[in-house]
């Protein structure tokens, strides 16, 4: 794309069209995960609508499909309501911050072969980095709103992601070990080759707890303590609507396709393609999908996202404490033993890391 | 560092899990409760005194609206009263047409219970399923009665009308394919003992399918396991009454230990908890739900097989037939004279329960020979239970208050009155 925008834009210094060609790409993906973002929304409403026996948002537009648009447009002019003791400043700032490490995180996302926004050698790091700030605008959306139930909400949060942070940090130094870098391009790579090669099956216990992490993180159901409903009414975000709730809307679906991605990518070989290096590539068909491309990244989201889903009709919600048991007590010896388990496949040289 | 001090929470009256208008006043200690104090009134419509103002049959509609979950159940409760003033028996069809609309209600109350302490707890899909099954027994409602919910059906000296030769169906509609209009008329084809016998063969399996949602669920276990654990000595001297009382290990049901209506003809169990814990209030209620489908099943084949009259052919207590109104003078007077002035009822006093979904639903009736009662007193089973609400909680997170108000079965049309 570079040398394109370099032939149109041959006045300009090297620098600058470099700088246009990554805004092109920062933009042109940020539209894509807003879309998506948009789009799981009605897909949960519908899937989980399925699944209850109901059918979903089926009036706006075919089968519903307009329905995102129609949300975003209420709540984008519906009045934005600051409590007269809220903390004005951090109140508007919290949905901000919810929202923007969901976004910035695909930054090192590899989409598809050899292309990711920034290709960076310590990815890995960054994405911790950036998964972790989006509970700053939770906590501070808590407190700020100087409510009871939002502050409970807050507290309730910031526990649950200490806890979940260290186990989904040893489930990816798993992964680091593994293939041997952070880079998240260089991880997919190293698991090329057909699904025999992907993380999962020598990972598994650390696929799962990175999963479940993934979900509690999100404060998706069954860990949706958070907000949740039936106890402290939204929790966090109680104090809020109209856009500055759609900001905190748009956070947890992004956090949830970003986890799902992220799972897929680390995990489940990212954009290679099951089929890689069983069939022919010159087949006609099966040949193309045998080629590793975006298209296996977006099914194997898509895989998990349907599981966030899933979980979310199916299971009754987690107490506060039995959270941070299943975290401290569960996770992170079940990653702590599991690291040291490959730790020494690794220096006997035996097992799949030989 | 300045000590942490406990804080004092309002929970309710407009919360999701008040389940109406419950206003609890929570003292926390971050998230454990240190006291609860729950406030009633909020819903309170003189119930008591508005029947007091009225001659006795008019107020049959107010008992539908006190537990607006298990209508008939009250109307059993008032209607017995009356009867017990009036030394009168209801024919024997309109006594087993009681027991089945009262078992059918309590599967009302119940799936009604399920679906909202499962939504309490967090788990949404079993809410949709119970309301699936919910449907089609408010359908058995309009069929008997032309409403869904606040039904009128009792009445003092039997049932207001034969039950129907022939159920309604759906409208055709557009939208929806022809398959589906078969599918949701299903079993509808007969009269509405076959609808309620076709229910009855497939709910076993639907409670079936509740159950694998939750009982052998690990989380739903972790969340009703051990809370709001009340001991039998406890739940007796509280007044528990219903599967309260029976999840507590208590085997008291009126329906065994005072039947009335048909019960005593009735084979059913009672299933009883051992721990007193949400848990096995939820599995009582689970069991009482394949026992009212037991109960029905067999209303059912004695109703088919006995027809007779359903109400009392008195005509100070039941209108006369509408064709003969028009045709004898007497007819008229007393059609007139029941439905403005009604009926006045002996000099005294009566006492009458059920065995009401939630517990002992009582009505005390206090009678000065005139034809509207000197007063009206109303036992609400879940007043005893919402008075335990600090001693269940105490010491529990907030996330078991929630779960606690589920296992209580709360409706405040009952505790407000």
């Amino acid at each position: 794309m570079t040398e394109i925008l370099g032939n149109w834009l041959a006045f300009l210094p090297a620098e600058a069209v470099e700088a246009v060609a990554s805004l092109v790409a920062i933009l042109a993906l940020a539209i894509v995960v807003i879309l998506c973002v948009a789009y799981a929304t009605w897909l949960e409403r519908k899937v989980i609508g399925f699944m209850q026996l109901r059918q979903g948002p089926n009036r706006v537009g075919f089968r519903g499909l307009l329905q995102p648009f129609a949300d975003v447009l209420k709540l984008l002019v519906k009045e934005i309501v600051i409590p007269g003791r809220a903390n004005r400043w951090l109140f508007l700032t919290a949905p901000v911050l919810a929202l923007v490490p969901a976004l910035a995180a695909w930054a090192v996302v590899p989409v598809f072969p050899g292309f990711a926004i920034a290709d960076l050698d310590a990815g890995l790091l960054y994405l911790l980095s950036m998964t972790s700030l989006g509970i700053y605008g939770i906590i501070l959306a808590g407190w700020a709103s100087n409510s009871k139930y939002a502050l409970l909400g807050a507290m309730r949060s910031a526990a649950q992601m200490v806890a979940y942070e260290i186990a989904m940090g040893f489930a990816l130094v798993g992964v680091l070990m593994a293939a041997g870098s952070l880079n998240l391009g260089e991880i997919v790579a190293r698991q090329s080759g057909g699904v025999t090669q992907w993380f999962i099956f020598p990972l598994a216990p650390l696929f799962l707890v990175y999963f479940i992490s993934g979900v509690a993180e999100t404060n998706r159901a069954p860990f949706d303590v958070a907000e949740g409903e039936s106890e402290i009414v939204a929790g966090f975000h109680v104090e809020y609507g109209g856009a500055t709730f759609a900001m905190f809307f748009l956070a947890e679906y992004a956090n949830m396709i970003l986890i799902a991605a992220l799972t897929a990518v680390l995990f489940l070989g990212g954009w290679d393609s099951p089929f890689h290096g069983l069939v022919d590539p010159g087949w006609p068909v099966v040949g193309i999908l045998a080629a590793p491309s975006l298209f296996w990244l977006a099914a194997k989201t898509f895989l998990f996202l349907f599981v966030f889903l899933w979980l979310r009709a199916t299971f009754p919600r987690y107490r506060y404490d039995q959270i941070m048991r299943l975290g401290w007590k569960v996770f992170i010896p079940v990653t702590l033993v599991w690291i040291s388990v490959e730790a020494v496949f690794f220096t006997l040289q035996i097992g799949p890391f030989a | 560092m300045a000590e942490f001090q406990s804080y004092t929470m309002n929970f309710g009256p407009q919360h999701p899990a008040a389940h109406g208008v419950l206003r609890l006043v929570l003292e926390m200690d971050g998230e454990v409760v240190v006291r609860a104090d729950p406030h009633v009134g909020l819903l309170h419509r003189a119930t008591e005194k508005l029947a007091e103002s009225k001659p006795y049959n008019q107020s049959i509609g107010y008992m539908d609206r006190l537990d607006y979950v298990s209508m008939m159940a009250n109307e059993h409760g008032y209607v017995a009263a009356i009867e017990k003033l009036l030394g009168i028996q209801p024919p024997v069809r309109a006594r087993y047409i009681r027991v089945m609309f009262d078992e059918i209600t309590r599967i009302l109350n119940h799936l009604l219970w399920l679906g909202c302490h499962g939504l309490d707890v967090g788990a949404m899909t079993i809410f949709l399923y119970c309301f699936r099954e919910r449907e089609n027994l408010m359908d058995c409602y309009e069929a008997v009665s032309g409403t869904r919910m606040h039904a009128t059906y009792y009445r003092p000296g039997g049932v207001y009308r034969d039950l129907p030769d022939s159920m309604p169906t759906h409208l055709a509609r557009a939208e929806r394919k022809g398959d589906r209009d078969a599918a949701m008329d299903e079993g509808r084809d007969g009269s509405l003992l076959d609808f309620i016998e076709h229910f009855t063969q497939r709910f076993p399996a639907r409670v079936d399918e509740y159950e694998t949602l939750l009982t052998d669920n690990r989380i739903w276990k972790q969340r009703t396991v051990g809370i709001a654990v009340v001991p039998p000595e406890r739940a007796i001297n509280l007044g528990f009454t219903g599967p309260m009382l029976r999840g507590s290990g208590v085997e008291w049901d009126l329906r065994k230990k005072q039947p009335y209506a048909a019960y005593a003809n009735m084979d059913f169990d009672i299933p009883v908890g051992v721990n007193g814990d949400c848990y096995d209030r939820y599995l009582v209620r689970m069991e009482e739900l394949r026992q009212s489908n037991r109960i029905i099943r067999q209303c059912v084949d004695w109703l088919r097989a006995n027809p007779g009259p359903v109400m009392l052919d008195d005509y100070k207590l039941a209108p006369p037939r509408r064709a003969e109104m028009k045709e004898k003078m007497e007819s008229l007077i007393h059609h007139f004279k029941l439905f403005t002035e009604g009926y006045c009822v002996p000099e005294g006093e009566a006492y009458a329960a059920v065995e009401h979904p939630k517990g002992e639903f009582g009505v005390y009736l206090v009678s000065d020979g005139a034809n509207k009662p000197f007063r009206v007193k109303i036992r609400a089973p879940g007043f005893a239970h919402l008075a335990a609400m600090d001693e269940m909680v105490r010491g529990h997170m907030l996330a078991d208050v929630v779960a606690t108000i589920g296992t209580m079965d709360i409706v405040f049309g009952e505790i407000d009155r």
